[in-house]
């Protein structure tokens, strides 16, 4: 009864519109790419349904019973990752250039039942829900439930998480004041330096030989440890060369059986790669493409990471193979962006491993974040745009796929033709590129104690969160629901929705005559919140480092080599945390209302504001009304609600940036991102004072609410910079362009203005969803039709149909940038 | 204090000259173009406007009339014009601003103040401030400060005018002023009278004074199918253009849209609107076409 097979009429392939916003397609195509070979990967990529594979945990549950106890835990965690690599599926697809898959075919995602266990429960959820489905057979299902629940059932990372989490934690948990990461997947959000590219895995091992041939037994405490972690790391590069020279010998043996002469001598390529990468360093653009492949697939098959992976500077680590080898006329500018398109496809194969414990409403995304740096400045501080980073726009434009993620970084060093080549890719309303400013992002990374060099090294991942690539654990671990802080302290503690006590005690906010008063409060408040997420973060931060280290992550993350220690254990350079505070323009809005009508302008009172917004308005929409019409809110380059938003942001930073994290040197640092979040947070409040209703979604990551902003983005701009965002690890900014915002050649020039001018300012992020309401309202009657849709939204892009009712209206109501 | 009735001030403005620009609308014309777009810039006093979609009918306005003038009838709200005396009080409590009043009283500092939010914008981009209206050459006085003003702070300015005042006042202006955006509606004088009540042989006469004495001009032109969009009308257009002396000038035509339909309607104004048609694809690359023969390089929005 689970078998059943969605079929998709397939989407009409539209013309380019007037509103410039799809594809141009090519006549006599399949769909959009550069040539057959593309066109029909991304065919394969695009339309195969995700589905689950048990494979992994199947291997894993064996494994475990086999051994559990007989090795420490690094070495147990590396020769697990080395039996799978050596007995998984591998794949090799028609037409593949770049090869290997994390699962047995593309779109096909394993679990990890050692971090969190899927119930059956969750699997007839995850095969029958309407959104971000993942199929799955009955027999499969009935094979987990034998063979994989009852092993790990009471050992998986989540349960014995949440088996020690204090009261008040789990009070505010539950009440929506925050999330864990953690309790889902591993710490993750990582992305690479250039080290794969000049080392392969044979010069790790070597290194770890030579650390392990100095260890100090007589005098270091720590001896045995290291010795433990090399081991692990030592296996897990095995565990790599193994899974690539498999593909090696099965492109060997396709080369054998096929007679077509073209593919043959591409299979031979393939193979001799794989039999060189990863052992050896990559000599050549496709060798370093498949360098990189490989790394990617290690980690995410390894241990299941928030964020998948990230190649980092892409463009700029693979510029100088591109670069001598267009010298040496070994390779075309055409065939290099084939390769690209390939690895571009790759990446789209592999959707995020679905949650557990997840209901049929609830929907999630595929996109698991991989988000590819381009431009940007080189680690000398010199501009890093080159011919790749053109071509990887190109490519970017014409495949318009949900993965990778991708981002133009935009130095005040980047030339005005790169930026214009970005901001007409832009116009296309894919949802992507978003932009970066590096000027201020290494500023951020510096103040965050990161070298020069490894600050300008550095850039995005995932969605807007700064990290020094190649060097650092920068741990997310969760969101804070800012407004509901807020809520809580207007309400004493308690949370109005179930009546529980979820805070601490600051008052009967009848007893507040001024506004410092309730601002002292709700100061207390958040203080008391994000101690306790804290508390609970660290925990689970070493529960990792205990149970669940990363050894094959912990190879291409600089000096956990050199330590002896793992990625979760401190061993890479840096070792940040961040909270991610959410809502700050419905927090701004909230309080600016507050300020305004109770205590400046007396018109109400507070008690009776407060019983308005309770009962969630009803039967005050003119109260409603006045506040939505007559309030200072964030986002109109007013300084009477942009105060109070620095006041809540300098705040934050006060409470939470610094803190120890408990690892050496680690400190808590935050940032501004909401991804999705801010919905799920909405849905667990009442009406804020703010004029939102009931359920409504927050604003997300720094942008203003919903239709607050009604002076334009110019004026969008100027608020948020009131902000020194070098204080953050990361703030984002979603404008939404009506595609009339750029028609022409002069419009898309002066989006650029735009964007330079906010990056003069100060800004990190902005982003540009360049899409018509018509087209939304469309797209919601007839979604089929609209499949290839792509909506960017608070850090991230995702398929317009694969969003939930809720995430669709708000894209809808976002405020319209329209000039006539 | 200096002030005048600004009707707008519009950020991140990209059709109104080079850049990105703020604009800042004057209210009052000495034009009435029956096609105006800006219904609310003609009259050179504060009005009403009032929007029945967003009306919650709570009566807070009919509350707040000192002069008893607003009533709710079956027709929805309506205003006593004789008892009204545009004081805006009732736009003041209207919670939802379905009341609003057209033309605030602003000075040259607020106004300045306004501008210089949007300096970043202007370094970027190569933009700086529009003065639009309605005509902002009838409010000189304050205009001519501005203008001062701006040009102090290195700020770069356009005047966006229908060209019907006295030749010294626009002299007076291109002292200060860095681009004119000249709008030209049609050639025939009488035609011209009919459309906007007015006669065109000043505008025609400023325009060449203006370029003679070398003034940076873009001549935009509003496009209204069946009412200029004449292969005869295009035609005298493009020779006097062509003939003007100075640089070379630019053109960019302006297509009629229907959009200001709802401003109409907030202002109680008849609707003539519907008679118009906005010109199309083959409308306008004939127009381009006929701008070429005379050698002018026309194009499509401002």
């Amino acid at each position: 009864m689970f078998e059943k097979i969605k079929t998709h009429t397939v989407a009409p392939e539209r013309a380019a519109t007037s509103e410039g916003n799809f594809y141009t397609k090519e006549r006599n195509t399949i769909g959009p790419g550069m040539n057959e070979r593309i066109q029909k990967l991304r065919k394969i990529s695009v339309e195969t349904e995700p589905s689950l594979s048990i494979e992994r945990a199947l291997h894993e549950t064996e494994f475990y019973k086999e051994n559990y106890g007989k090795f420490s835990t690094p070495v147990m965690r590396a020769l697990n990752f080395l039996n799978h690599c050596q007995k998984k599926t591998i794949y090799l697809g028609e037409h593949e250039l770049i090869v290997a898959e994390r699962g047995p075919k593309p779109k096909s995602v394993p679990t990890f039942p050692e971090l969190t266990c899927h119930s059956v429960e969750d699997f007839h959820v995850l095969n029958t829900r309407e959104m971000q489905r993942y199929t799955i057979s009955q027999s499969d299902i009935d094979l987990y439930e034998k063979k994989v629940i009852p092993y790990w059932q009471g050992k998986t990372m989540r349960e014995r998480i949440f088996s020690h989490v204090p009261h008040e934690w789990k009070a505010a948990y539950e009440a929506g004041l925050f999330t864990e990461f953690m309790e889902q997947r591993a710490p993750g959000h990582t992305s690479l330096d250039g080290k794969i590219y000049h080392k392969g895995m044979l010069d790790f091992k070597n290194e770890i030989a030579n650390k392990m041939a100095r260890l100090d037994y007589l005098n270091d405490p720590e001896a045995t440890d290291k010795a433990e972690q090399w081991k692990a790391m030592d296996i897990s590069c095995d565990a790599v060369i193994v899974f690539a020279e498999r593909h090696a010998a099965l492109a060997e043996n396709l080369a054998s059986e096929t007679n077509d002469l073209k593919r043959k001598a591409e299979l031979n390529d393939i193979a001799k790669i794989c039999r060189r990468i990863p052992a050896y360093a990559p000599e050549n653009f496709w060798e370093a493409i498949q360098m990189y492949w490989f790394v990617h697939l290690g980690t995410i098959t390894e241990l299941n990471g928030w964020d998948a992976m990230n190649p980092g500077h892409f463009d700029q680590h693979l510029a100088p193979f591109y670069e001598k080898e267009i010298a040496e006329g070994t390779l075309t500018r055409d065939k290099a962006k084939e390769l690209l398109s390939c690895f571009w496809i790759k990446v789209n194969n592999h959707p995020a491993p679905p949650k557990v414990g997840i209901t049929a409403s609830e929907s999630g995304t595929y996109n698991d974040f991989t988000n590819i740096n381009i431009g940007g400045l080189k680690s000398d501080g010199s501009d890093g745009t080159s011919d790749v980073s053109y071509i990887m726009l190109e490519v970017i434009e014409e495949l318009h796929i949900l993965q990778p993620g991708n981002s133009v970084h935009i130095s005040a060093k980047t030339p005005d033709k790169f930026l214009h080549a970005a901001t007409k890719v832009i116009r296309q309303g894919h949802g992507y590129p978003s932009v970066f400013n590096p000027d201020i992002y290494i500023l951020e990374l510096m103040r965050q104690g990161k070298s020069l060099n490894d600050a300008r090294e550095g850039g995005c991942s995932g969605c807007i969160e700064v990290g020094a690539f190649g060097k650092e654990a920068y741990l997310l671990t969760g969101y804070l629901n800012v407004p509901k802080i807020l809520e809580i302290t207007l309400n004493n503690g308690i949370n109005p929705i179930t009546g529980k006590i979820v805070g601490i005690k600051t008052g009967d906010p009848k007893n507040f005559t001024t506004f410092s008063d309730l601002y002292d409060a709700f100061f207390k408040q958040l203080h008391y919140i994000v101690d306790q997420k804290m508390r609970v973060s660290n925990y689970i931060d070493r529960m990792f480092a205990k149970y669940a280290p990363a050894p094959f992550l912990s190879v291409v993350i600089e000096d956990c080599i050199q330590k002896g220690k793992d990625y979760y254990n401190g061993g890479p350079r840096y070792n940040t945390s961040y909270i991610q505070c959410c809502g700050l323009g419905t927090v701004t809005d909230s309080l600016s209302a507050l300020k305004k009508h109770v205590f400046e302008n007396k018109t109400i009172g507070l008690e009776k504001f407060l019983n308005a917004v309770l009962k969630n308005f009803e039967g005050e929409e003119v109260l409603r009304q006045t506040i939505i019409n007559r309030t200072p809110f964030f986002g109109n380059d007013d300084d009477y609600a942009d105060t109070i938003a620095v006041q809540v942001y300098n705040d934050l930073v006060a409470i939470i940036d610094g803190q120890p994290n408990i690892k050496p040197d680690g400190k808590y640092h935050l940032n501004m991102l909401s991804t999705t979040c801010h919905v799920y947070f909405g849905k667990v409040m009442g009406a804020t004072p703010n004029g939102r209703l009931a359920g409504k979604s927050i604003s997300d990551g720094t942008s203003p609410s919903h239709g607050a902003d009604t002076n334009g983005p110019s004026a969008v701009v100027k608020s948020l910079t009131k902000l020194d965002h070098v204080k953050s690890g990361g703030t984002l900014l979603n404008q939404r362009f009506l595609p009339g915002l750029m028609r022409k050649e002069e419009d898309i020039k002066k989006l650029g203005n735009l964007i330079r001018s906010y990056f003069t300012l100060g800004g990190h992020h902005i982003q540009f969803n360049v899409v018509d309401t018509a087209t939304l309202h469309a797209a919601q009657a007839c979604p089929e039709d609209y499949k290839d849709l792509l909506v960017r939204m608070a850090g991230y892009s995702d398929y317009f149909n694969d969003m939930n009712a809720d995430l669709q209206q708000e894209i809808i109501e976002r405020t319209e940038n329209d000039t006539f | 204090m200096l002030e005048s009735l600004i009707f707008d001030i519009k950020r991140y403005a990209i059709n109104d000259g080079p850049g990105i620009r703020i604009v800042v609308f004057f209210k009052g014309c000495n034009l009435q173009c029956a096609w105006c777009h800006n219904p609310e810039s003609i009259s050179g006093s504060k009005e009403k406007m009032y929007s029945p979609v967003k009306c919650i009918r709570c009566g807070s306005c009919v509350e707040a009339c000192p002069e008893n003038a607003l009533a709710f009838t079956d027709d929805g709200l309506v205003t006593n014009k004789d008892l009204c005396v545009l004081c805006g009080k009732c736009a003041e409590v209207c919670p939802t601003k379905a009341m609003e009043m057209s033309g605030k009283s602003r000075s040259v500092g607020e106004i300045m103040e306004i501008i210089e939010k949007e300096r970043v914008f202007f370094d970027q981009s190569g933009g700086g401030v529009t003065f639009s209206g309605g005509e902002p050459l009838l409010h000189t006085k304050i205009l001519f400060e501005i203008l001062d003003e701006c040009g102090k702070k290195g700020i770069h300015r356009a005047i966006d005018t229908a060209g019907n005042v006295k030749t010294e006042t626009l002299l007076e202006a291109a002292k200060r002023t860095d681009l004119f955006l000249y709008d030209l509606k049609m050639m025939d004088s009488d035609l011209h009278f009919e459309w906007t009540k007015v006669k065109n042989e000043k505008i025609l006469h400023n325009l060449e004074v203006l370029s003679t004495a070398g003034a940076k001009i873009i001549i935009r032109i509003p496009l209204i199918a069946g009412v200029n969009d004449t292969d005869e009308n295009l035609s005298k257009t493009a020779k006097f253009i062509s003939e003007l002396e100075g640089e070379r000038k630019e053109v960019h035509l302006l297509p009629y849209h229907n959009i200001a339909l709802n401003k109409y309607l907030k202002l109680g104004k008849e609707n003539l609107l519907d008679a118009f048609k906005a010109p199309g694809n083959e409308t306008l690359a004939n127009a381009i076409m006929k701008f070429s023969e005379f050698g002018i390089k026309a194009t499509v929005g401002g």
